[in-house]
């Protein structure tokens, strides 16, 4: 017998239940197909002004910093404005999505825009969220060519642009898009949920930011 | 680790009076219990989803093989492996194998409670194979050649200026004169030290939150993003998961994460919740080659149907232990086992029986603090209970307990005997109170007096005062 069948066997056992139980089945496949949503807070279910507001406060108030801007074209003069304030090179690695691509980097002279995934050798890295969640200030990343995994982690600096009309007040409307762009039970290879940069209460209990992944988040929503 | 948890009661005399420890748990009341209640207040919603997050995992509990079935299908459909373990040694041997086949040197490692149960760096490390601890926790206490005293702060029994020490020891290509007394400086090299290490590691190895069953994905929770360079720069990603990880949706696990951060940190969400479906895949420039998850039982299948079922809902936030006055007082160490405080007072035994771990449910006041802030509801006070009533049948309880349980037993269930030696008793305790009224020692009671004094009977028994109060009453209703 396989350790499957073994493990499997064991769990109907304990439970006294045969592995040929229609009824059982029937509340699974359900359950799967109808994805009950449970309890929303009441905080993320605003109009869609209010979601925005809301999404910028609390990404601010978990140690992202902020900008809105009014268009794509905003965002170039932007990353390099943030790049200079912190005296870093004006470089960034960024992946091949289009709303970024179409922004217009020429315009800002001396950056240099490094495409692909990161090498962990980048300061700044730029990517392009799927979704904000208003609830908790949280940016979604889907994992690809357009937004490699690596940009999220390895720069020191991690500058997200995010649509403002793609804020969302809960998770749940997050998982609604994703079924829709990649199909009902399909997920991108790495799906990434940040709620500001990363931090460690390992030593002391006492909260540092800046632990193994970028020591800042910079959030620019497009309006 | 070797399970000591029947040398409890020395480990926690030791830990006592351990200096060092009982500064560092300070931290441990200090911070944890204001944040979560913050986070919880902040929260109207707050216990609702407490229940339904138990609901869900109840559901799941109830339908775990259907959903087990699904989730390795989905994780089949997506090109990962799925293995299944019975026992902690066959998830050493799989782990080792895929490490093998991947000609690995060395391993990195996101935080994982699963691999310490099934120790998995010692048989790694044995076999040729370097395991290195990313967690900034784990990392530190992986130097010391220690164990985790904490379920989600592994290092919480140290002081910085211990940390600085293992640096300055282990870390001996830096300068000697780097000033590392500020805990930011301990973190910043931590993170240039281990950056390389994840560059240089064939497979990265973690544990997982959740394991959806809907979309064949494995979820970790983490706020330092260790995990994340663990599972994304290693050629290879190994997920180690117990079975009743799993949960039916992407809802689901909504719900439950709302209550998870909050309960274990006092954070709305953590930095990096991470789901992870299968390998690289065509048009990915980054992401591992190959990717598995190890499916570990261990004992759990034959807690279900149990009075021990419902700690299968535990999610690990560690909420138990930060509330937990024992644990407050000892420490993770003084448990002797893989997890500590009042989760593992129930969980250890299931895994490991009670012949060995007996003292673990005894090493609790009861005072229920740990149900309270229980995310998932568990009710393990009711469970400790459980096992002491097993350790009792099974004749594991010292004789003097067992003895003295039964001299009290035949009183208690005599009440009339009960109440005429309480009335001999309770007069001449009062009358050997003298002008003090308290006893500095007594005979039978050490245990109590050697610490403290225990004050002297005054006036009347409770139910000699509670009969007058009745009489009173009734000749006041004439």
């Amino acid at each position: 017998m396989s350790a499957r069948d073994t493990v499997l066997g064991k769990i109907r056992a304990s439970m006294r239940v045969p592995a040929s139980d229609e009824a059982r089945r029937k509340t699974v496949a359900d359950r799967l197909e109808s994805t009950p949503t449970g309890v929303i807070p009441a905080r993320a279910k605003l109009p869609k002004a209010g979601q925005v507001d809301l999404f910028c406060a609390m990404a601010e108030q978990f140690g992202a910093t902020l900008a809105r801007v009014s268009d794509y074209k905003s965002v170039p003069a932007e990353v390099a404005t943030y790049l200079r304030a912190r005296n870093l090179p004006a470089e960034i690695r960024m992946g091949a999505d289009k709303r970024l691509k179409k922004a217009g980097w020429e315009a800002e002279k001396y950056l240099e825009v490094r495409h692909g995934a990161s090498d962990g050798g980048d300061l700044a890295g730029v990517s392009h969220a799927m979704a904000g969640i208003a609830e908790t200030g949280t940016l979604a990343l889907a994992s690809g060519q357009d937004n490699p995994t690596t940009i999220n982690f390895l720069p020191e600096h991690h500058i997200v642009v995010l649509k403002a009309g793609d804020i969302k007040g809960d998770m749940e409307s997050v998982w609604a898009m994703l079924r829709k762009t990649q199909g009902k039970g399909e997920m991108p290879r790495a799906f990434n949920l940040i709620t500001g940069p990363s931090r460690s209460g390992d030593i002391e209990q006492t909260i540092l930011l800046g632990a193994h992944g970028p020591r800042a988040l910079h959030v620019i929503v497009v309006e | 680790m070797e399970l000591t948890a029947n040398k409890f009661k020395a480990n926690a005399s030791k830990a006592l009076v351990d200096a060092q420890l009982q500064k560092a748990l300070g931290n441990v009341e200090k911070g944890f219990i204001a944040k979560r209640q913050k986070a919880a207040d902040a929260l109207p919603e707050f216990d609702a989803l407490r229940d339904n997050a138990r609901d869900i995992k109840n559901h799941v509990l109830a339908h775990l093989d259907l959903y087990l079935e699904e989730y390795e299908r989905k994780v089949l459909a997506a090109g990962g492996h799925v293995h299944w373990a019975e026992t902690a040694e066959d998830a050493r041997r799989i782990v080792l194998d895929i490490c093998k086949k991947a000609g690995a040197r060395t391993v990195t490692k996101g935080k994982s409670m699963i691999t310490e149960e099934i120790a998995l760096n010692d048989h790694l490390s044995a076999n040729g194979i370097e395991p290195v601890e990313t967690d900034l926790g784990e990392y530190i206490i992986q130097l010391r050649g220690e164990h985790p005293s904490h379920i989600i702060a592994p290092a919480v029994h140290l002081n910085k200026e211990q940390v600085e020490g293992d640096f300055r020891r282990v870390h001996t290509h830096l300068p000697e004169g780097r000033d590392l007394s500020e805990p930011v400086s301990l973190l910043s090299e931590a993170r240039e030290v281990l950056r390389q290490r994840y560059f240089a590691a064939d497979v990265g190895i973690t544990g997982a939150n959740f394991l959806i069953a809907e979309t064949g994905t494995s979820v970790i929770v983490t706020n330092e993003g260790n995990g994340d360079l663990t599972q994304t720069l290693g050629k290879v990603h190994v997920v180690v998961a117990s079975i009743e990880k799993i949960v039916p949706t992407l809802e689901d696990t909504s719900q439950i994460l709302r209550v998870l951060a909050r309960s274990a940190t006092g954070q709305d969400m953590s930095v990096y919740t991470t789901f992870s479906t299968g390998p690289k895949r065509q048009e990915d420039p980054d992401g591992p080659d190959e990717y598995h998850v190890v499916l570990l039982d261990n004992g759990r299948s034959a807690m279900l149907g149990t009075e021990y079922q419902d700690m299968l809902r535990c999610i690990r936030c560690g909420a138990c232990m930060n509330h937990c006055p024992v644990y407050h007082a000892v420490g993770g160490h003084a448990y002797g086992s893989v997890y500590p405080g009042p989760m593992g007072a129930v969980l250890t035994p299931s895994l490991n029986g009670i012949d060995e771990t007996g003292q673990l449910p005894n090493a609790s006041t009861f005072c229920g603090r740990c149900e309270s802030v229980c995310p998932m509801r568990i009710p393990l006070p009711k469970m400790m209970r459980h096992w002491r009533e097993r350790e009792f049948e099974r004749n594991l309880t010292p004789a003097v307990a067992r003895y003295g349980l039964k001299a009290w037993a035949f009183f208690a269930k005599r009440p009339k005997l009960y109440r005429l030696a309480a009335s001999f008793g309770m007069p001449l305790l009062s009358l050997f109170g003298g002008t003090s009224r308290r006893f500095h020692s007594l005979p039978l009671a050490g245990g109590w007096t050697r610490h403290r004094d225990l004050p002297a009977p005054e006036g009347r028994t409770f139910l000699q005062a509670w009969a007058q109060r009745e009489a009173l009453k009734q000749e006041a209703g004439q």
